[in-house]
């Protein structure tokens, strides 16, 4: 076989995140005028998608007076760290305070979210009982409820069994994910063998061990999947805590920002301090999205290639 | 069970006790538990409660309505009179027309990218894809912050450059707010719908490509004859969280609010369900636009995914 047949066998059956087993060849050069049309449309979309953080980078290292004053594309005086002391320490240092609570919200939101949906995923994958398909349904429909439609009815909720304003308010329902019990259920049925589960049960394990040390070993792809993809979601999330949460010492990076940003018409300085929380917000993220990409394509289509 | 275990069953007391458990389909209830009880919590019951408060109103007694106010039923007051105030409803046309315009868009650059990347060599197609993706992880909020400086003349570069060329751009205009959204949320996700296409490409056997290509099929015809028919799944998924996500528009028209005068509290009709509950105190028609809104979105989507499979089955 072919060094790309036998790539097609690795990414075929979904091992996530395993390299390809040759550097695939790439035969196929396209024509002359092709090639540069290819090479030209590729760059404009690279430069279309760096624009904004490039402009970020520049503009964090300037000061609030430059951010005016000056071409924003190009850097001026640069003072990078000393404006970025400015935004640790202003306002006794709320801004660390917020990335510590984005950092709960989303790490200790997205680990349980991981677990329930694997569970859940997993049962509705392995295990035959009667209303099965009922369940499945019913998670499903929860994949289509947009969440932001969702918040004003737990906000409502919420505030009657007075969670408001709790970091419950933002963490409870932050661990529910519909679309992760899709993912773990569709990931489950193909990659757990029922002969595996049936010689652990042989053997004497309980369904609660083999859980725990067989079947999350082998559904780790879908589940680092699950979690990247719920960590991102509560990180980015703005409306939830919007609603849920008065006091400025629970909000996330997100809203922090956005009450930076709106009273820098009274504290002119707001202004550079948004743009380098900004910047010092993205920065990790960049990075996570540089190295953690190739793990967003295992298990995002096992569902649709089936037809 | 097969003969042959039989021998290594009998030695075994540990293998015997495990056969004598009751079924084990009965501990799946054990495993969907702790997820269906936070989902009903979370998600189910906010639901039923804000569809029950919905129906509700607030009610003055005594002369003139001066008397102590008290909670009554209303049944669908709210829902009538939120589909009657125009400025709601022109807020559900605006998303709608946003979304027939951003979503293609968006669905047309990702897949053009992810083709492309296609033909592009291993190193290099992984820096770009990689690059493309960056803005995924980047919070709605703070790509408008971002976007805001750069549409706002004075601070922009863009609109400094563009001003040195002839042109007086004014992204936050009345006529053109709504397209500088939309250009935030397709830097933000046509990476992101991207990497999806891809997956479901390399999920495609490469013997497929191989006999196209001894076929005589150049890499246009591949793309077009043979990869774009294969993605279709991928992008029915697309497509129907791209509709979802149009309709929960908030963030970003909220966040360029502050530097766009034409947005208004009721540009989106979530915008409109969350001025009147924190600015207007009136959770009961907040409530009834959610599920207006919610109900929307879910008929949508569940309209175009019976609208691609009947389409689907009729083409076999």
């Amino acid at each position: 076989m072919s060094a790309t047949g036998t790539r097609t066998t690795t990414t075929g059956t979904a091992v996530a995140g395993s390299p390809p087993a040759a550097p695939a060849p790439r035969p196929r050069r396209a024509p002359r005028p092709g090639r540069i049309l290819l090479v030209a449309v590729l760059t404009a979309a690279a430069l279309y998608f760096l624009l904004p953080v490039y402009w970020l980078l520049v503009a964090a290292t300037k000061s609030n007076d430059s951010l005016y004053g000056s071409f924003g594309l190009w850097f001026d005086d640069p003072r990078l760290w000393d404006n970025l002391s400015r935004v640790f320490s202003y306002d006794g240092h709320v801004y660390l305070r917020w990335t510590l609570n984005s950092l709960l919200y989303a790490g200790v939101g997205a680990v349980l979210a991981t677990l329930l949906s694997a569970a859940a995923g997993f049962a509705l994958a392995k295990y035959r009982f009667a209303g099965r398909e009922a369940v499945f349904t019913f998670v499903l429909a929860g994949v289509l409820l947009p969440s932001t439609a969702l918040a004003l009815p737990l906000y409502l909720m919420f505030s009657k069994l007075e969670l408001t304003n709790t970091y419950w308010g933002v963490l409870i329902p932050s661990v529910v994910s519909p679309f992760g019990v899709y993912l773990c259920r569709i990931y489950a049925e193909a990659a757990v063998p029922d002969t595996l589960l049936e010689a652990a049960r042989v053997d004497g394990a309980g369904e609660g061990r083999i859980f725990f040390s067989l079947v999350l070993r082998i559904m780790t792809p879908a589940l680092v999947t699950v979690f990247l993809f719920q960590f991102v979601h509560i990180w980015n999330n703005y409306f939830l805590p919007l609603v849920m949460l008065s006091d400025d010492r629970k909000y996330p990076i997100t809203l922090g920002l956005v009450t930076w940003q709106q009273a820098a018409d009274r504290v002119p300085e707001l202004t550079q301090y948004t743009i380098g929380g900004a910047f010092v917000s993205v920065v990790p993220l960049a990075v996570a999205m540089l190295v953690l990409q190739r793990f967003w394509q295992t298990g995002l289509t096992e569902g649709s290639v089936k037809e | 069970m097969s003969t042959s275990v039989q021998p290594g069953r009998a030695r075994s007391g540990k293998a015997a006790r495990g056969r004598r458990r009751g079924r084990p389909d009965r501990k799946a209830w054990a495993f969907l538990g702790p997820f269906l009880a936070l989902y009903l919590f979370a998600m189910v019951v906010p639901v039923l409660y804000a569809v029950y408060q919905s129906m509700l109103k607030v009610e003055r007694s005594g002369p003139m309505g001066l008397g102590e106010p008290s909670v009554g039923f209303a049944g669908f007051e709210n829902y009538s009179l939120a589909l009657h105030q125009e400025t709601f409803v022109e807020g559900f046309g605006r998303v709608l027309l946003f979304g027939i315009v951003q979503v293609p868009v968006m669905l047309v650059l990702a897949l053009v990218l992810a083709l492309l990347l296609d033909q592009v060599s291993h190193r290099w197609a992984g820096l770009l894809r990689a690059t493309y993706f960056l803005p995924y992880g980047i919070p709605g909020v703070i790509a408008t912050i971002l976007w805001g400086f750069l549409y706002v003349p004075g601070v922009s570069p863009v609109t400094s450059v563009l001003g040195d060329l002839g042109f007086q751009p004014d992204f936050l205009g009345y006529d053109n707010v709504l397209w500088s959204v939309a250009n935030i949320v397709v830097w933000q996700f046509a990476g992101y719908n991207m990497l999806i296409i891809i997956a479901q490409l390399k999920a495609v056997p490469q013997e497929l490509y191989e006999a196209a290509r001894i076929d005589g099929a150049g890499p246009w015809q591949t793309a077009l004859r043979i990869k774009l028919p294969l993605v279709r799944p991928a992008l029915v998924l697309t497509t129907v969280f791209s509709i979802i996500g149009t309709m929960q528009l908030f963030a970003e028209p909220l966040v360029l609010k502050k530097v766009a005068p034409a947005v208004t509290t009721d540009y989106t009709p979530n915008l409109s369900a969350y001025f009147d509950a924190f600015a207007n105190a009136n959770l009961y028609l907040a409530a009834a636009k959610s599920v207006i809104l919610a109900v929307v979105a879910m008929v949508l989507s569940f309209g175009f995914l019976s609208l691609v499979t009947r389409k689907q089955r009729s083409e076999r």
